[in-house]
């Protein structure tokens, strides 16, 4: 790759070729401002906040879509660009209803702060917001139309980024909507929930279901027990929302902040995602001796699984019958938790803290979701929906002292932990199947090659002369070439290419799931990925098969992992779904 | 796809797609060859080409939605298309959609409740010397007048 040498405002930077002006711009530290723009996703060009204008040309250029050229001298800022930019931004304005204070995005928006660092004070332009109705279909997600600034970022992440297709630029100029087809919902839609549109939406125009209210009552009815479980990824992402560092573990502050904001009991999703790890571990060690279906496939991704249902049901047979870490959460608590301490399961309240929004539609899937005899979990709000909590209590997060969680199901191993970020649940897959199969320890549990925030990994990984092959896709885009693959060697009776393949719909995993604070990329992503990777070399136990906890959870009430008992709480069943309903 | 899909294409409409599957740039052509057999692109419609193209639905929306030319509703028995290009606009163009539009009772873009006739606006039907200009059913009608209107369409059964 060759190195182009350009000035930003006078400031030398090299970049490699093909750099947009806008990425070397922030390679020397400094911001054009840009509402469509996203590092996720390919430059669109749509907004024309970020035009700069290069020495010696006499024309404006678009920064976002304009690589670099050797020698040139860049110019962000003067008076007429400013002028473009700040009518660009007022025209916007006008088009966009004046609802900051009600707004769930009120001072986390996009335009809002740009609108404050231009200093607009007056409105130029008459209003001419168009009134459309909001699509409130969706048990995770909420379009709000009239909001919509038109930027296209929801379209390219829900095509480019996830493959799903459930959004369009549907319409023409200034009628165009980010919509399904068909005049469709979402729900109709084959939208898999991830909510990456709401992470990546600038403003208020596509967010989640607010469930915090629902969990504020539960609080505050005296006749419930209301139990919250946060999942791994949950813990290294809450602290960004009050200012900490990104990546921060946070565990025992958020522990205490639960407690505070009215929780009965608070468990950890963790010690769900070591059940998953037994079951799902013991099931492809099954598969494995006893000739079964290969490869297995990870099942605990709600959007993932949406996905396999509607796009790839011939795969329904390679799927983990184990339920998602959250969904083995629930029921344990309301039969195994409930019996010990004498509690009515009647009473209980599952909260589940989670990074993502499609959980908020798995809790309701279908009735293997109640096998517990009541709904397994009642809510799910999401990382997003927990910071509004805790800063609406007034609690100082920051400061708050370390605690631990409530036993017995509430003890975590590393295992556990990885969960959240892609290749996590393959490696603490691998920790456990190892054991079983040769009944010694891996020497060294980190398995590099499944880590990492590429989209597909490929690795061989021994197990006692058993050369097991696995992939770990991230993004549901990058899912098709690694299912084909397996469709191929099906239809030509060849031995399957690989035995164990880890999906998570959201590109790095959960770290980066469609309810984490906003503004997901490559920097956080790292940052909170290697906050699991810490909290798991702190574990002192990082194999989910020797957390005592889980030991005696089989000894007391399930058995054995695959039990009869065991595939009736913690095992699930898929159907084909339509793409459109 | 949906499930109860049972739309048929013409022999001559599948071999046109056929022919047409694997070349760059085919979707237009699809939909517009769609358009001239069922006169629309419903829903039924563009799942059907979305299967045969391996194209996703939604971007075949995104297209129907996008090009005026693409209707998404079954027209009427007669479709009546108002020129609004200039000559027939400012030769009252405007006031001889209004005449249609109170005659039958329905807003431009819509079918009569009986399914005779649709009524929509068009950009020059390419005889300026004759604005205002309406078609209907393909034939011309010129140098209209709000009177003309009732007995012009009286004589479509």
């Amino acid at each position: 790759m060759s190195i182009v040498h350009v000035k930003i405002n006078g400031i030398p930077v090299e970049v490699e070729a093909g750099t947009s002006v806008l990425d070397a711009a922030k390679a020397a530290g400094v911001k054009i401002p840009t509402l469509c723009h996203h590092e996720d996703l390919k430059a669109t060009a749509a907004c024309g906040l970020c035009i700069v204008k290069m020495e010696g040309s006499p024309k404006i250029q678009r920064a976002c879509a304009s690589p670099v050229q050797e020698g040139a001298s860049y110019i962000t800022d003067d008076p007429e660009l400013f002028k473009a930019r700040k009518t660009v931004i007022e025209l916007i304005l006008s088009t966009h209803p004046a609802q900051c204070l009600t707004c769930i995005r009120n001072q986390n928006c996009e335009l809002q702060t740009l609108a404050a660092e231009f200093g607009i004070r007056e409105q130029p332009f008459e209003p001419r917001v168009k009134r459309i109705p909001k699509d409130e279909s969706s048990p995770a997600i909420i379009t709000d139309p009239s909001k919509c600034i038109k930027c296209g970022r929801c379209v390219e992440v829900c095509q480019d980024l996830e493959g799903v297709y459930a959004l369009e630029y549907i319409g023409r100029g200034d009628n165009t909507q980010m919509v399904p087809a068909c005049g469709l919902n979402l729900d109709q839609s084959p939208c898999v929930k991830c909510g990456q549109c709401a992470a990546h939406c600038p403003v208020g125009a596509i967010y989640e279901r607010d469930d915090t209210e629902k969990v504020r009552n539960a609080i505050f009815d005296p006749d419930k027990v209301v139990i919250a479980a946060m999942a791994p990824s949950v813990r290294v992402a809450i602290g960004e929302g009050f200012g900490l560092p990104e990546g921060t573990v946070t565990t025992g502050k958020i522990y205490t902040a639960l407690r505070q904001l009215g929780f009965d009991k608070v468990f950890d999703t963790n010690f769900g995602a070591d059940l998953t790890i037994m079951e799902e571990g013991s099931e492809l060690v099954h598969r494995l001796t006893h000739n079964g279906v290969l490869p297995q496939l990870t099942s605990c991704c709600p959007a993932w699984t949406d996905y396999m249902e509607k796009y790839y049901p011939d795969m329904i047979p390679n799927f983990s019958t184990a339920k998602s870490p959250m969904q083995m959460q629930g029921p344990i608590t309301k039969t195994f938790w409930a019996q010990k301490t004498g509690t009515d399961p009647a009473k209980i309240v599952n909260v589940a803290i989670m990074p993502c929004t499609a959980k908020k539609f798995e809790i309701g899937r279908d009735d293997n979701m109640s096998s517990s005899g009541y709904k397994d979990n009642d809510i799910v709000i999401t990382s997003r929906e927990l910071i509004r909590m805790i800063k609406l209590k007034g609690i100082d997060f920051a400061n708050l002292p370390e605690s631990e969680a409530d036993s017995p199901i509430g003890e975590y191993t590393g295992a556990g932990t990885i969960f959240g970020c892609t290749g996590g649940v393959m490696e603490a897959a691998l920790r456990t199947a190892y054991f079983e199969v040769t009944g010694k320890e891996l020497a060294n549990i980190e398995v590099d090659s499944v880590r990492g925030l590429e989209g597909v990994k490929k690795a061989t990984v021994d197990i006692n002369g058993l050369k097991l092959r696995v992939a770990v896709v991230s993004g549901l885009v990058n899912v098709k070439n690694v299912l084909e693959e397996v469709r191929q060697a099906r239809a030509e009776g060849k031995e399957p290419p690989y035995h164990f393949i880890e999906v998570m719909a959201c590109k790095g995993g959960c770290i980066s799931g469609g309810g984490q604070p906003y503004a997901s990329n490559t920097k956080n992503r790292i940052a909170r990925s290697e906050g699991l990777y810490e909290d798991d070399e702190h574990c002192k136990i990082r194999c989910s098969h020797q957390n005592p906890s889980i030991q005696k959870l089989y000894k007391e009430f399930l058995g054995a992992p695959l039990s009869e008992k065991s595939e009736e709480l913690l095992h699930t069943t898929y159907q084909q779904r339509p793409i459109y309903k | 796809m949906s499930e109860k899909n049972e739309l048929k294409f013409s022999d001559s409409l599948m071999q046109f797609i056929n022919e047409w599957k694997e070349k760059p740039g085919n979707l237009i052509m699809v939909l517009h060859k769609v358009q001239g057999e069922l006169g629309y692109v419903s829903r039924e419609a563009a799942e059907k080409v979305s299967e045969l193209l391996d194209v996703p639905l939604a971007k075949i929306w995104g297209v129907v939605t996008f090009y005026h030319f693409f209707k998404l509703t079954k027209p009427g028995k007669y479709n009546i298309a108002v020129c609004l290009g200039t000559a027939c606009y400012l030769k009252g163009g405007d006031k001889v959609i209004e005449t249609v539009e109170q005659t039958l009772g329905i807003d431009c873009g819509q079918v009569t409740k009986d399914g005779k006739f649709s009524l929509e606006s068009v950009r020059c039907v390419g005889c300026c010397g004759l604005a205002p200009v309406m078609t209907v059913a393909g034939e011309v009608f010129g140098k209209l007048t709000k009177d003309m209107v009732p007995t012009i369409l009286s004589r479509f059964e």
